[in-house]
């Protein structure tokens, strides 16, 4: 699809599918401005599966939305398929949105859609495909996650759990190489919080796209490769037994 | 290929909005209708008479503004035209408003009266097919299509095949009817011969309002209207010279620049169109405000701005195609009721029903182009 993937696995010095380089990032202006990220190094390398974890307002949806090139980057160096969003133009953070699947707390479906449509919304940016074809690649994610025979439902006609798989087929029928996912099981049951990361990160490893999860959830940090924890705007890398500790310390 | 409608499915999903919207436009768009209906009604029912004449040039006083303020002229000027050459016939048409007492009622009103020659064709036997009954003295034809308030008389009279009535303190005997229609001017209309004019109105015959002039097959209209204004016109300065458009297009002027209903009706229409952009934009802006998270969602997806544009302008275009349709039928049911109860000529055109369906469309991008600034603040780095 996009050229800069190949290069992620051209040799065996494959670069990080994301690179984040000391970047800080501040809201507001004048006497207002308030740093709110402060030198944040990381790496992600394709097919990694990484939590991101701190207690609220350390930073962490700020710097998911940098990575997901919702906003450009102030200081540093933010680079997705070596791709650099330091100080990005706008229309090219619209084109890198385009790969990558983004999963929200709120499912944020469009309510005027079935949830095969919806699905379809991600397909429809892609101009090369027939509508035949984006139909049954629509079918088959939902019939992926389990929603086979609620394709033609609406989403109020769906309950939480299956709004929020519709909302990770959506995210994933177009084969993105990084999935974020912010906080995708807030709304949800143990049951079907674990239900829907489990499918996030099976397909995730079907498709090798790498996945950022952002999340308070200490009962789906198994799922991790690495976890990675926030605070203050300060990001720190931990020991997975340690980390599980912490999660302890909030659950 | 094929991208799922959203616009459309958006504005499906939610149907009492889609109803109440359509109910609004629906309403701007009558209000439209109505206005320039009775406009160009208006308009058209002041020409009426003008345009059915049989005649080819017209000579009228140069203070005549419109037919229901005609002044006179010397009928000697009507004598000389025809000697013009490429003049057949000319026939000295008298106007005048008389005062008509309703028989059954005996309340009193102002009729437009006019006299001529009965043997002359002034008008299409279509219209006026029989003058011989004001060869009598005292008798008039009555224009089956005047307002009721001059008395049932057209029924009357096929009952009873003659009806009695005053004109301005005069008693006629209606001999006959025809159909002109009534006019904005003109309430309703009678026709007489010359003989009776003079009785009735106590009037000399020597002044006439209108002349009207026919000319031999096959002469030029503009050579002779050329003739007749600098052989006649010119020298004397007591007539004005029209062809039968320039006739007709003199009445419409007066009725357009000088009386204020042209710009009330064009006025009431600015406001029906007013009240739907209004109507529109509150339906397109709590539609945006409504979808603001899931705009934002689609453009976190790679959605440009461009396409949350588009899908606010197709809103918009779908709204007022869909509300012009059902309110342009009731429009010419109402056109067809206005019709009956005021014999005005009012009737659905094509040109009116293109210029009204643009407006439409013009009034619904508009409220969708003040709509579309709501969706700039669908940022998804500041709702997430």
């Amino acid at each position: 699809m996009q050229t800069p993937f190949q290069n992620t696995h051209s040799g065996p010095t494959a670069e990080p599918i994301i690179a984040i380089d000391h970047v800080n990032h501040y809201f507001g202006s004048g006497r207002l401005r308030k740093q709110v990220l402060f030198d944040i190094t990381a790496r992600v390398e394709p097919g990694e599966v990484v939590i991101l974890m701190g207690p609220s307002g350390s930073g962490k949806t700020t710097l998911l939305t940098l990575i997901g090139a919702l906003r450009s980057t102030q200081e540093g160096s933010l680079k997705l398929f070596q791709a650099e969003l330091y100080k990005a133009q706008n229309s090219k953070l619209v084109n890198l949105r385009r790969s990558i699947g983004y999963i929200f707390q709120a499912h944020n479906l469009l309510n005027a859609l079935t949830a095969q449509q919806n699905v379809q919304m991600t397909l429809d940016l892609k101009p090369d495909l027939s509508s035949r074809e984006k139909k049954l690649r629509a079918l088959d994610m939902l019939g992926a996650v389990g929603l086979k025979d609620w394709a033609n439902y609406y989403p109020s006609q769906l309950s939480g759990g299956q709004k929020q798989r519709v909302a990770i087929a959506r995210a994933l029928v177009g084969q993105p190489k990084i999935i974020l996912a912010d906080e995708p099981t807030a709304a949800l049951d143990k049951k079907s919080g674990r239900e829907v990361v489990e499918i996030m990160r099976q397909l995730a490893q079907q498709q090798g796209s790498a996945v950022l999860l952002v999340t308070h959830d200490n009962r789906i940090l198994d799922v991790a490769d690495r976890i990675l924890y926030m605070e203050d705007g300060y990001l720190k890398e931990m020991e997975r037994e340690r980390g599980a500790d912490m999660a302890g310390a909030f659950g | 290929m094929f991208a799922i409608p959203l616009a459309w499915l958006q504005l499906l999903r939610e149907r009492v909005r889609l109803l109440v919207a359509l109910a609004g436009i629906g309403f701007a768009v009558i209000l439209m209708f109505i206005q320039l209906g009775f406009r160009d009604a208006l308009f058209d029912s002041c020409v009426r008479i003008h345009e059915a004449f049989e005649g080819d040039v017209f000579l009228v006083s140069p203070q005549s503004s419109s037919l229901i303020a005609m002044k006179s002229f010397s009928r000697r000027r009507l004598l000389q035209t025809q000697g013009v050459e490429g003049v057949a016939s000319v026939t000295p048409i008298y106007m005048g408003f008389g005062l008509w007492k309703d028989p059954a009622k005996k309340g009193t009103r102002g009729i437009f009266v006019m006299g001529f020659e009965p043997s002359e064709r002034v008008f299409p036997t279509s219209l006026l097919p029989d003058l011989k009954p004001t060869k009598l003295k005292d008798v008039v034809l009555f224009d089956r299509e005047s307002r009721e308030e001059f008395g049932p008389i057209a029924t009357l009279f096929e009952r009873d095949g003659t009806v009695e009535a005053e004109l301005s303190s005069r008693r006629v005997t209606v001999g006959g009817l025809f159909a002109l229609g009534a006019s904005f001017g003109a309430d309703g209309n009678l026709v007489t011969s010359d003989l009776n004019f003079q009785r009735i109105f106590n009037r000399d015959l020597s002044k006439v309002e209108v002349g009207l002039v026919r000319l031999d097959p096959g002469a030029d209209l503009k050579q002779v209207l050329r003739a007749i204004r600098s052989e006649i016109a010119v020298p004397n300065g007591d007539i004005v010279v029209f062809s039968k458009a320039e006739f007709v297009a003199f009445e419409r002027k007066y009725w357009q620049s000088s009386t204020a209903i042209g710009f009330i009706f064009n006025l009431g229409a600015a406001i029906g169109w007013v009240v739907g952009t209004v109507i529109v934009y509150q339906i397109l802006y709590t539609d945006v405000a409504d979808h603001l998270a899931e705009y934002a969602t689609l453009k976190a997806m790679g959605y440009r701005n461009l396409y949350l544009f588009s899908i606010v302008f197709q809103e918009a275009i779908i709204l007022s195609v869909l509300g012009f349709i059902p309110a342009f039928f009731l429009a010419i049911g109402l056109y067809n009721m206005t019709e009956k109860a005021t014999a005005l000529p009012i009737f659905m055109t094509q040109d009116r029903g293109i210029f009204v369906f643009v407006l439409t469309i013009v009034m619904c991008v508009i409220s969708g182009a003040i709509a579309v600034r709501k969706v700039q603040e669908a940022d998804p780095a500041d709702i997430f």
